[in-house]
């Protein structure tokens, strides 16, 4: 166990070094100045002279690898210099955001279990019902419908036409509606199949005729063993996709006007903020780390075949 | 495989599902085409006398916000939309389906450095990669179909590799090595013929998921840039006038809908078609 964190750690750490130096480099090679990006905010002429001497002030005039090696040793401390654009340091503006984006984003996961465990078991439970077929057909739109779509058909339904939930901004948990259901169904059409395939695989195994010989309710050998032993492909599924759902959260911030973390990088996108965008990079390479390895770690404990296994061969 | 009457009335269901299918793709390539030859408007061409016109003979959807002729600019929309995730795949597929083949069946040194560098592809999201280089190299559609590419080819070499590494094992193929075949040959007469319906299966259902990922860079700004027409894009531009004009949020958004449809289907169409999910029980 502690073996195999410690070999995660050291392979984040090489890839951590990779991403930071790629994007560095990057950075520093793409199309537009960031000195001129810093002095033309007022549109005011700018001379040769301040030029340079903001040039020299930032370190751009030094090697490249030297600004590489100064640039890291802040990152190690935290600090991903200040944003171009509004003098902030990057990690506060990051951190203010960070939390709006975790509360979307669990708002989005309840939705999404909300909807999918219920409509996934019933339509394994009672297959080729009319719930069935409601999922399945749910489940064809959800893959075709655009989640940026269908949050402007809620916005227009909800928040003008009804006027009943706000559709702009983050102002307590009323504003969190309508970007997670936004989000949450979007994400949910595909757990819905998964649940109820992987469901129907494990309620034809032999542990539940077992169990049901044992005499157990059907209540207990539906909770405690076909869902548990239903649930680590989907989790895997879940870890793998959620890289989309990060991306989704992009999408959703910019369509609510909502502050969080994905609103800000594309912000920073539109504005060539580059130290903002870095440690954007920096902080999803951490996250999504940091998620994989609770996925793998929450699997090993779902499927006790996989203890099993490790056992049998150390 | 299984009993026969189980897959009678299935094969009829199939008959259907298949003459939808082609009556629909049909149907979109000729409106394609045709917008290709006939456009009675400049899709970029604003007139303000004419803002926000309602359904009329000359403008059959209308116009929007800057007056713009509807119908043209979602003809147009949809072959920026659908021809640049045609090339993203396309691209993905030249780069990745040789990756595959040639490391699939060469093995060694080769593949054990291919599979590194797929896995450390395989650890950058499709969509954070996206972002992360509209953010570097700047927004704009270029960039997210090189994204889209750098993210895509990966599953292709993977799929590729995958078949060729079974395939390879087979008799037909160790017989064409006796007699002497080149390798090059083995690889384009024998195992090439046999991932190609993989391929096109996979193909056909990320073509969805690419058109889905275009539009939704679109709407937020980091894909096409205005003034050119594509269906996010569209969207984003007419949002304030939803209130007054639910249609210009209708139309691009059920043209998305309709294509990712078809698109969907097309992909469960071939997956019968060359009975993948059969081959890969097996």
């Amino acid at each position: 166990m502690i073996r195999i964190l410690a070999r995660k750690f050291i392979e984040v750490l090489i890839f951590l070094l990779f991403v930071t130096f790629v994007s560095f480099l990057f950075v520093r090679l793409a199309p537009g100045d960031p000195v001129l990006t810093i002095l033309n905010v007022d549109e005011l002429s700018v001379s040769q002279e301040q030029v340079e001497a903001l040039r020299e002030e930032m370190g751009f005039n030094k090697p490249l690898l030297v600004q590489y090696g100064l640039w890291l040793l802040k990152f190690i401390q935290l600090d991903f210099g200040e944003s171009y654009v509004t003098g902030q340091p990057v990690m506060d503006m990051i951190s203010m955001s960070l939390p709006a984006t975790i509360e979307l984003a669990c708002g989005a996961l309840f939705v999404m279990l909300i909807v999918s465990i219920p409509l996934g078991s019933f339509s394994a439970l009672y297959r080729n019902s009319w719930i069935d077929k409601l999922s399945r057909m749910l489940s064809i739109l959800g893959a075709a419908i655009p989640s940026f779509w269908l949050g402007l058909i809620f916005i227009d339904l909800f928040g003008v036409r009804l006027n009943i939930l706000p559709t702009m901004g983050r102002d307590g948990l009323i504003s969190l509606v309508l970007p997670s259901l936004t989000l949450g169904l979007a994400i949910s059409s595909v757990y819905v199949r998964l649940l109820r395939s992987s469901l129907l695989d494990s309620l034809s195994q032999e542990f539940i005729r077992a169990a049901r010989s044992r005499g157990l309710s059907e209540q207990r050998i539906f909770f405690a063993h076909a869902l548990r032993h239903s649930l680590p492909p989907v989790i895997t599924v879940f870890g793998v996709s959620l890289g989309s759902l990060i991306g989704g959260v992009v999408v959703i911030e910019v369509l609510f006007a909502y502050p969080g973390i994905g609103k800000l990088v594309v912000e920073a996108i539109r504005q060539r903020d580059y130290p903002l965008i870095q440690g954007y990079i920096l902080i999803m390479a951490i996250v999504v780390f940091f998620v994989n390895t609770c996925v793998d770690l929450s699997y090993r404990y779902l499927n006790p075949e996989m203890k099993l296994k490790e056992r049998g061969t150390n | 495989m299984s009993g026969l009457s189980i897959q009678m009335p299935k094969g009829k269901k199939h008959f259907y599902q298949r003459i939808t299918v082609l009556l629909c793709v049909t149907i979109l390539s000729i409106v394609v085409i045709y917008a290709f030859f006939y456009l009675r408007h400049d899709p970029t061409l604003t007139n303000l006398d004419s803002r926000l016109f309602g359904m009329s003979l000359q403008h059959p959807l209308g116009t929007d916000q800057l007056g713009r002729d509807v119908l043209t600019r979602l003809l147009l929309g949809g072959q920026q939309t659908i021809g640049y995730s045609m090339l993203a795949l396309f691209v993905a597929l030249i780069i990745g389906v040789p990756f595959g083949l040639i490391s699939g069946y060469k093995r060694g040194l080769l593949d054990r450095v291919f599979m590194r560098i797929c896995d450390s592809f395989l650890a950058f999201p499709d969509t954070i990669v996206a972002i992360v280089l509209s953010g570097l190299l700047g927004p704009g559609i270029g960039n997210l179909v090189l994204a889209i590419v750098l993210v895509k080819w990966v599953n292709y070499a993977r799929l590729v590799r995958s078949t060729v590494l079974s395939e390879s094992q087979k008799d037909y193929v160790l017989i064409a090595h006796i007699n002497g075949l080149s390798s090059s040959k083995i690889i384009r007469k024998h195992l090439l013929p046999h991932v190609v319906g993989h391929v096109l299966v996979l193909a056909s259902l990320d073509l969805g998921k690419i058109i889905l990922l275009i539009s939704a860079f679109s709407y937020i700004g980091l894909g096409a840039q205005p003034p050119i027409p594509e269906w996010g894009s569209m969207l984003n531009e007419s949002r304030p006038y939803f209130e007054s004009r639910p249609e210009l949020m209708i139309y691009p958004g059920v043209a998305i809908v309709g294509v990712v449809l078809l698109t969907n289907m097309v992909g469960d169409y071939l997956r019968d078609y060359f009975d993948v999910k059969k081959e890969v029980r097996e």
